[in-house]
């Protein structure tokens, strides 16, 4: 790595001020599974790096309704949290399918939608249930729906002097069920092939009432599938619906040929896992609370 | 430069470090604690697995200072005295070793989940060792220690 200055703020508004001051210049480090992997390749070489590790109170989980999540929140704390399963339950498991336990242990969600790679498990899951990205800096505080934060490879809306504070999830609709499924055809610590996140809300007569879709690893961002929630909205959740819906995905995802499949291969496969993650949830749905 | 003060293995440590020192760079190469091993350098393989608060940790994207403050354990912290720990045992008793590289990380890996999860069926211990990485010994004989390590602790 090339030599930083690393600078410890002990307060949010510290840091805020920090960034301020040095932001394009600094980076921001929580876990540091994301950034000290590009520090040490050199494609990043920050001039300052500023730790969060003394913000840990500000890492928790509040139910307000819905779920207030901080950014400094490990991916372990997530996956086990009583809350998250009950609430979000989609998020628990994306969060349990990331890398290794030892990435878990230690790589914040905050972290998460700040690196913006668009092969990661959570953006996906984030995406489907609705999130909303708050971004404070010095000037103030905003909140960007989570299928507007992040606009290209490792980009995202965030200006040099903000950072992630928190992840909100509204409550999620009544009656939906929810399903993760991330393709892995090589090992399982290994970033997804694709991954699907979709949630799906029946009304009291079994139709859709409402879909998400969403996708990793499918193209430069972690991807929204629109045109597939809208051919599912107000449809009876059967097997023919499922299968028409499904390829409508291939119009949202531009994936790269990689070697975990060609092109081609990663749209085929995008296509059968919408379709599968959509039976899941619609499954999920069914099953008496 | 900045000065962390932590303890390792249980010693108190207070010691000057570059600020982009990583945490395996600090173990090996100034503390001189060698049994860490360093393999992929991306925290993938698990080979430099140590613990850092309790928490199973990829030493080589861990920075130096992130342990000021903090409790690290390496495999050298794990036996008490002559005494070994019963996942050493284990693996010595089921052969959960051959050319010894990934060993330490193991080690520490499977001592965070006995901590954490003092019974694992072993379908929880196969999901937490997934990223412990072992080119010998086919990792039947390393689950199998760890189950044993965990009927005996």
């Amino acid at each position: 790595m090339t030599p930083f200055t690393y600078l410890e703020p002990s307060s949010l508004d510290e840091a805020l001020a920090l960034l301020a001051r040095h932001g394009g210049d600094a980076k921001l480090i929580a876990g540091g599974t994301g950034l000290v992997n590009l520090m040490k390749q050199r494609l990043v070489r920050p001039g300052f790096v500023i730790g969060l590790r003394a913000l840990q109170p500000l890492a928790g989980i509040a139910e307000n309704g819905g779920l207030a999540i901080s950014a400094l929140a490990t991916l372990q704390s997530l996956e086990a949290s009583a809350a998250v399963r009950r609430s979000a339950p989609l998020l628990a498991a994306a969060c349990g399918h990331v890398a290794t336990v030892r990435v878990r242990a230690m790589a914040t969600l905050g972290g998460a939608v700040a690196h913006a790679d668009p092969f990661m498990d959570t953006p996906p899951a984030l995406i489907a249930l609705d999130a909303r990205i708050v971004a404070r800096s010095a000037r103030g505080q905003r909140q960007i729906p989570a299928d507007r934060f992040f606009t290209g490879f490792y980009e995202t809306v965030l200006q040099p002097d903000e950072m992630v504070t928190e992840i909100l999830l509204p409550a999620q609709p009544p009656g939906n069920g929810t399903a993760f499924l991330k393709f892995l055809p090589a090992t399982h610590d290994d970033y997804a092939t694709v991954s699907v996140a979709a949630r799906v809300a029946l009304d009291a007569s079994g139709a859709i009432a409402d879909a998400r879709v969403a996708l990793g690893a499918a193209a430069m961002v972690p991807v929204r599938a629109a045109a597939v929630e809208a051919a599912l909205a107000g449809r009876t959740a059967d097997e023919t619906t499922l299968r028409d819906a499904a390829p409508l995905v291939l119009g949202a995802i531009d994936p790269i040929a990689d070697f975990r499949g060609s092109a081609a291969y990663k749209r085929k496969m995008a296509v059968v896992h919408v379709r599968r993650a959509l039976a899941h949830a619609v499954a999920q749905a069914r099953r008496p609370a | 430069m900045r000065t962390v003060t932590l303890t390792v293995n249980g010693t108190p440590v207070v010691r000057e470090v570059a600020d982009n020192r990583l945490l395996i760079e600090f173990l090996r190469e100034d503390l001189k604690l060698t049994g860490t091993k360093e393999s992929c350098g991306v925290g993938v393989c698990g080979a430099c697995t140590v613990l850092l608060d309790g928490k199973p940790v990829s030493s080589c994207l861990a920075l130096a200072v992130h342990a000021d403050g903090g409790a690290v354990t390496t495999i050298e912290g794990v036996a008490e005295g002559d005494r070994l720990h019963p996942l050493q045992e284990a693996f010595l008793a089921h052969g959960g070793f051959q050319c010894g590289i990934c060993t330490p990380g193991q080690i520490l890996a499977a001592k965070a989940l006995l901590e954490a999860n003092p019974h694992p069926t072993k379908a929880e211990i196969q999901h937490w060792m997934m990223g412990n990485l072992c080119r010998c010994t086919g990792y039947y004989k390393i689950i199998e220690s760890i189950a044993a390590a965990a009927g005996a602790a």
